[in-house]
């Protein structure tokens, strides 16, 4: 029960912190990448204030053998640099671009009753599931006997 | 330059640094937004914790809404049709490039991961151009 109040804060505290920083209003974020026009830089700052707190809390978790309510930290990633990701990543960039929304903002924003953003949040559900569809079948035609 | 508000940004970005903090301290994984979605829609082990870490993130939005309304601004200019489209690029490219603007942007850059910088560097570009063609269009 602790465990899933702590999540329940987490989710709130992140929320929180997406609508001061900016982070939830679309027309910001798109002023933001608004290079060659009329350019917001605030945006930058978000990432300069998570990663700043991140990054020092890092250090000091990693302190710990295991996590509160965890038998252990999950590992990280170790992929090298790949196709797959700069394609991902330039997809996922194209879509930021177009709503103004990435993840967290549209999800805080549809507790907002944004009628966009509650369609942005189904689109990407749809997104994520035609993603793990074609990774199956393309597991499944690699290896036709595994099914 | 218009609209710069530094210190709020500065601000709101420190507590999203310590939301994610507090995952990693107490269920020790990286909080992507993305990833942590992807785990709600298929069975997994922490299906709990993702849940009502949604629960959290949506039921604050639900409360700031009803304080402060004008937080979220205008909301998006684009018509719906668009907006779709938009998050069917985000929801499959977040899961082919395995992040989005937090599991990449603040977990990963934190720990100087080349994967991550590959990544936000891509994305912030892509963005930039999703928004040069939309302003050219309109």
């Amino acid at each position: 029960m602790k465990s899933n109040l702590v999540a329940l804060a987490a989710g709130a505290l992140f929320a929180v912190g997406l609508v001061v920083s900016g982070m939830a209003q679309p027309a910001k974020v798109q002023g933001f990448l608004d290079l060659t026009g009329d350019w917001d830089a605030s945006l930058a700052l978000v990432m300069v204030g998570a990663i700043s707190v991140h990054a020092t809390a890092l250090r000091l978790i990693a302190r710990r053998r295991a996590p509160l309510f965890m038998p252990s930290f999950q590992p990280r990633q170790t992929k090298a640099i790949d196709g797959q990701l700069l394609l991902g990543a330039a997809t996922f960039g194209a879509g930021w671009g177009l709503a103004g929304y990435c993840p967290g903002p549209a999800f805080v924003a549809v507790g907002g009753a944004s009628p966009s953003a509650l369609v942005f949040v189904v689109a990407m559900t749809a997104g994520m599931l035609v993603h793990r569809q074609l990774q199956a079948r393309a597991r499944a035609v690699r290896s036709p006997s595994a099914t | 330059m218009h609209g710069f508000t530094p210190l709020s940004s500065l601000l709101g970005g420190a507590l999203i640094g310590l939301a994610i903090s507090l995952v990693l301290l107490t269920h020790g994984r990286a909080a992507g937004i993305s990833g942590l979605w992807a785990g709600v829609l298929r069975p997994s082990s922490d299906r709990t914790f993702r849940v009502w870490f949604f629960a959290g993130l949506i039921g604050a939005g639900l409360v700031m809404r009803a304080i402060f309304p004008q937080a979220f601004g205008a909301g998006p200019t684009a018509p719906l049709g668009l907006i779709a489209v938009a998050g069917l690029l985000v929801g499959y490219g977040t899961r082919l490039g395995g992040g989005c603007t937090s599991g990449h942007g603040v977990c990963g850059n934190s720990r100087l991961e080349a994967r991550s910088i590959a990544a936000t560097v891509t994305f912030m570009l892509t963005g930039a151009l999703a928004v040069f063609a939309l302003r050219a269009l309109s």
